[in-house]
């Protein structure tokens, strides 16, 4: 089953093509890497595909909700996490979690159970009443990344989720990535370390608006004929005009 | 004479110890790396030394003056480039740039050659507001504005976090030309592929020091075997790894899992894994990468 599907999106800003007429697939329970250099067009194309931005011209559908229809349903069927962290620092670890539960709709008397079980899951029950800003940044992040999934969307994206992130975080961070496309959950990220795209089942390059390669990691490096993404990337990026 | 001195300096935030008693010296010249994850007290330390947070004790000379007493001749000759972008978004790139000259006393014309290899890359966009760049000629526009007063000490704190692969490159090669010029820079950063490309680095977690020497000779150091491991399925052997008590960690590294091991030869653990059902098996020894650095003393401090 498809999760996004999209046929030559494009977005205008005046005479500046942002998005130049991009297509693709994703399946379900992928783990899709976004790449790009900046300015390459990622966030505005994650816009339309969250239903945040109205495309110029082509169609598309995300979590089976028309791009250009429905932008509503789309936002209430996918989850979505920032590259800063979106959580509310005043609240308690279960109120945020209550709340984005709350916001997507899940059945209030389902909310109590899920915030324990996630919270065992993840070996947070013995904070479950503290203050979101007492927790380490590590914590944040993952609890940040929970509450996007809280409603169990069948898609998730990821905006820069590790920047800045130290290694083990990091790599902890990865493990629930993997756990929830396990669950069958698509996970659709953009990152600037070259290592993680190395984790995801296919990865797409933007330059100046257009998807340039879209593959497996490890066909790129084979199509590319190097050992790394990085270098794949570099060779892609480097002829990049628009910044 | 160190261009940077650092003797014990302490910083709290209410009960948060940001930094717990840095020392270091960083020679004239030198390009030194403050590496380490966000809330590890890097940007506390560079407002130290900036004259724009005092420190609870400790002492800090930066080209010779202290950061107490002579703060204001440390603001005369010090470069800094904040992390969040911190220029004035309403002026254009031209007028920021200006601002800066004018508040140090001199022209855009008089340094023009520091900024001469960044800034042609953003002036064709001279008459564009700051506010509307991309992400990456921002901080060409803030390096820019940062060394237009020929600054003795460059401090950047961050200058490559959210920055494509490309442009990261690019930077460091402008930070090594800089080094040729004779300026001495302090810069921080959480991607630890950066380190090499610094002279010395000091790994900062929970506002200490773990260690302060060449990348080269911190890379020497590690001194547990370590293998690279591969098969068709990464996600589960990770698991079946973790399960191997003879294996001390296991991490993923991009397309390869890396492990510390003892008592353990490679032939075992082959058929360990062929016993869990594993296909195209790759085991290789390798060298260790700062990251790998960072994560094995992260553990043990």
């Amino acid at each position: 089953m498809k999760v996004i599907e999209t046929d030559k999106l494009t977005k205008k800003f005046g005479s500046f093509t942002a998005v130049d007429s991009i297509s693709m697939e994703v399946e379900k329970g992928e783990i899709f890497g976004f790449l790009g250099a900046n300015g390459a067009g990622k966030t505005t194309a994650m816009r339309m595909l969250c239903g945040l931005s109205t495309p110029t011209s082509g169609k598309g559908t995300v979590a089976g909700f028309d791009i250009n229809k429905n932008p509503e349903d789309i936002k209430k069927n996918i989850g979505y996490m920032s590259q800063k962290f979106a959580l509310y620092e005043d609240l308690k670890v279960w109120e945020n979690l209550r709340l984005f539960g709350g916001i997507y709709g899940v059945p209030q008397k389902e909310i109590e159970p899920r915030i324990d079980k996630l919270l065992t899951t993840l070996g947070f029950m013995d904070e479950k009443n503290t203050m979101v800003k007492a927790l380490p940044l590590g914590w944040k992040q993952k609890l940040s990344f929970s509450a996007s999934i809280f409603h169990e969307p069948k898609i998730v994206f990821l905006d820069e989720p590790t920047g800045g992130v130290d290694p083990a975080t990091r790599r902890q961070f990865w493990e629930l990535i993997y756990d929830a496309s396990d669950r069958g959950i698509t996970v659709f990220v953009t990152t600037h370390y070259m290592d993680e795209a190395e984790y995801c089942d296919r990865v797409s390059i933007m330059v100046d608006g257009k998807i340039e390669a879209l593959d497996s990691p490890k066909n790129l490096k084979s199509t590319f004929n190097v050992e790394s993404m990085d270098e794949v990337f570099f060779q892609l990026a480097r002829g990049a005009k628009n910044e | 004479m160190s261009s940077i001195s650092v003797n014990n300096i302490k910083r709290n935030y209410g009960k948060v110890e940001a930094l717990k008693g840095v020392s270091f010296e960083v020679e004239k010249g030198e390009i030194f790396g403050i590496i380490g994850p966000d809330g590890a007290g890097k940007t506390t330390l560079f407002r130290i030394l900036t004259t724009l947070l005092l420190a609870d004790s400790g002492e800090a000379k930066v080209d010779g003056n202290d950061v107490i007493k002579e703060y204001k001749d440390i603001r005369k000759k010090v470069g800094y480039m904040p992390g969040r972008f911190s220029l004035y978004q309403d002026l254009s790139v031209e007028e920021n740039l200006k601002v800066f000259a004018t508040i140090f006393n001199t022209t855009i014309e008089e340094n023009y050659h520091l900024i001469e290899d960044i800034y042609k890359q953003i002036e064709p966009f001279k008459k564009r507001r700051a506010g509307a760049l991309s992400g990456g000629m921002k901080q060409k526009l803030a390096l820019s504005c940062a060394l237009i007063h020929e600054p003795t000490v460059l401090f950047l704190d961050e200058p490559t976090t959210g920055v494509d692969p490309v442009s990261r490159k690019e930077l460091w090669i402008m930070l090594k030309k800089l080094k040729k010029e004779g300026i001495t820079i302090l810069v921080s950063t959480p991607y630890m592929d950066e380190a090499s490309l610094c002279d010395r680095i000091a790994l900062i977690q929970d506002g200490e020091f773990m260690k302060i020497d060449t990348p080269e000779n911190i890379v020497n150091a590690f001194d547990s075997e370590l293998w690279s491991v591969k098969s068709s399925n990464m996600s589960g052997l990770l698991k079946d790894l973790r399960a191997n008590n003879k294996i001390i960690t296991s991490f993923a590294f991009g397309d390869t899992h890396h492990v510390t091991v003892k008592g353990l030869s490679v032939e075992e653990l082959k058929s360990y894994l062929v016993g869990k059902g594993h296909t195209s098996i790759e085991i290789n020894s390798i060298k260790a990468s700062i990251e790998d650095c960072f994560l094995e003393l992260s553990k043990s401090s």
